[in-house]
């Protein structure tokens, strides 16, 4: 195989790689807006809260430790133990559905039946707040978060491909793992939303938030359910890109590289988050290789953003976006 | 036809009513009605008479437009339900059909009717026996029902509405304006569905009607809201007859059809009704 192919392979491995996190967070803002038709800018800061809290309980930071040493002059900020990963991910996860529970309780319960506009500047509202709150919290310097996911070149592709092509291929381990991990997300959320009763109560929802509440569905319930399943999805996508990354701020501006991915794949389908994700990821990193150095690089910068025009002009609802019902 | 006699036993209890919009628009001023176990009860009246407003009131979706009863009591069953949200009321045996249909446009139609048995707790078996019932009412939902329903004919949309409403087990079904846009054939068919569901299941209806020939010779009593408040009521064969509503709402008139020049005596007549 001649080696700019097997360069371009390895290229686009890596890019489904970084395309299935762009997924799991687009997979946030698929579950909001399909159920609420609210554009929830706050998915990004959910992902970085989430991470923070997860590595604050790991490492048992004492919350809110420069407040309360502030206040009281005191010197607190551990607690000096250690939860293991698992419990403090359960824990996490009872923290997301208690910031699930507040965001309705305090801010969307009173915004029923106002303009989407309205309730999506609410959101925007929601992702500074959070993002104060996670930096009064926990602190702001940038954290390690190890919750003993397996990291680093995969051997084994390395030695297949090198015995095949003469040219060891560099896989993260990491990525494997988050590919398995949104994919079985994915299949579970698919069958959560088309074959149970609250799933089904949740497309419905979503489509009528009059007539669902008149068959006696309870609005409350619905979203406090989906806003916990998003914080759920942005655990997931915290954990991911915390450890690959580093626990850090600028995680709250993938948000926007899922924007792209929304757009390609339609703002109401669980697949197209995926696809679009998929296809995002690929398309930068090829695109980078092939064209990025004939024009100076940092077209991965961009070039989701163009596609996503494209596709506004040519297609709006996205690959699988549900299409505009309209009987003439 | 024959008006099926209702029992005697009050199911709903509306005692004058007031409802206010925003905290200041006034849209009923002292509504009261009774409907009876097992009746047909028709609430007529024009745009912006309150009949929506009334059913709502009932149901409780008044609420989440920001809509608030003042003054007066609903009582069902000798119960205030006044401050029990939607669901409690849709568990309790009353449901309403919206204005307009609202199925839910990309659940297919058997998907729509299922939501309609999500308050219940019922086992698979008697959801599936529900689903039959409502198809024997409705044989042409059957046809449709892997269509999404927002593909659905207007006509089909209503019977949607309707049979999603009727799977949540209901005493009482709060009907409002099921003719809304529909040819005159499809009214009376499913006025027809609407009667027998009320012979045969025993369910009582209180329906707003803006087309007030057809919602008479279904209903056993009506009550003719203007302007927010009950104007007149009675058996719906005395209305039938009654020259004013004769006049006003079914456009018949002693000397045939009116002119351009009666107009003025018409408006004059109009007022003191109300």
């Amino acid at each position: 195989m001649p080696d700019q192919l097997i360069f371009a392979t390895e290229v686009f491995l890596n890019g489904l790689m970084a395309g299935v996190l762009y997924a799991l967070v687009a997979l946030g803002f698929v579950l909001i807006y399909k159920a609420s038709g609210i554009f929830n800018y706050a998915q990004g800061v959910m992902a970085l809260f989430a991470a923070l809290t997860l590595v604050g309980i790991m490492k048992g930071q004492v919350p809110f430790a420069h407040l309360i040493n502030a206040v009281f002059g005191t010197h607190v900020h551990y607690f000096g133990w250690n939860v293991p990963a698992l419990v403090a991910i359960v824990l996490t996860m009872l923290v997301m559905v208690g910031l699930a529970w507040a965001v309705n309780e305090i801010v969307f319960k009173h915004l029923v039946n106002q303009e989407p506009i309205l309730l999506f500047m609410a959101t925007i509202g929601i992702a500074y707040f959070l993002e104060g709150i996670g930096d009064m919290m926990w602190g702001s310097e940038i954290k390690k978060l190890d919750v003993g996911l397996p990291q680093g070149i995969n051997l084994w592709i390395d030695n297949v491909t090198y015995n095949a092509f003469g040219y060891g291929f560099f896989i993260d381990n990491l990525d494997i793992v988050a590919t398995v991990v949104a994919a079985v997300l994915v299949f579970t959320l698919i069958v959560f939303a088309q074959y149970t009763k609250q799933g089904r109560a949740m497309r419905a929802v979503a489509d009528d938030h009059q007539a669902a509440l008149s068959v006696g569905i309870s609005l409350n319930f619905i979203w406090v359910m989906v806003w916990s399943l998003a914080g759920f999805v942005a655990l997931v996508a915290g954990i991911m890109w915390g450890t690959k990354s580093g626990v850090q701020f600028s995680l709250s501006l993938i948000a926007l590289k899922a924007l792209p991915v929304l757009m390609l794949g339609g703002f109401t389908s669980i697949p197209g988050a995926i696809v679009g994700g998929l296809i995002i990821g690929v398309g930068e990193k090829l695109f980078e290789f092939a064209i990025g150095p004939m024009v100076g690089g940092a077209t991965e910068n961009w070039f989701a953003y163009v596609l996503a025009l494209v596709f506004l002009v040519f297609r709006p609802q996205g690959l699988f976006g549900e299409k505009i019902i309209e009987r003439v | 036809m024959l008006d099926s006699a209702p029992s005697d036993e009050t199911l709903l209890e509306i005692n004058n009513i007031e409802v206010i919009y925003n905290h200041v628009i006034l849209v009923l001023k002292g509504v009261s009605l009774k409907v009876p176990k097992g009746g047909i009860i028709a609430l007529l009246g024009g745009n912006g008479a309150g009949k929506t407003t009334t059913l709502k009131a009932v149901s409780n979706l008044l609420k989440s437009e920001r809509g608030e009863v003042t003054k007066g009591s609903i009582m069902y069953r000798g119960e205030g339900i006044q401050d029990m949200v939607p669901s409690d009321l849709v568990k309790m045996g009353v449901i309403q059909v919206m204005e307009g249909r609202h199925c839910f446009e990309h659940l297919t139609v058997e998907e729509n009717l299922l939501t309609g048995a999500y308050t219940r707790g019922s086992g698979k078996g008697d959801i599936e026996a529900d689903l039959d019932l409502v198809y024997s009412y409705f044989p042409r939902l059957k046809d449709r029902r892997r269509s999404q329903a927002g593909y659905t004919s207007g006509g089909e949309q209503q019977m949607c509405a309707i049979g999603r409403a009727l799977m949540s087990r209901p005493e009482t079904i709060l009907l409002d304006e099921p003719s809304m846009g529909l040819a005159p054939q499809l009214v009376e068919e499913i006025f027809n569905i609407v009667k027998s569901l009320n012979e045969n299941e025993g369910a009582t209806f209180l329906l707003a009607e803006q087309n007030t020939n057809v919602a008479l010779r279904f209903a056993n009593y009506g009550y003719i809201l203007e302007n927010g408040r009950v104007v007149m009521d009675g058996p719906a064969r005395d209305l039938r007859e009654n020259p004013d509503v004769k006049e006003f709402y079914l456009g018949m008139s002693e000397e045939g059809r009116k002119s351009f020049r009666d107009v003025r005596s018409y408006r004059r007549r109009k007022r003191w009704l109300s």
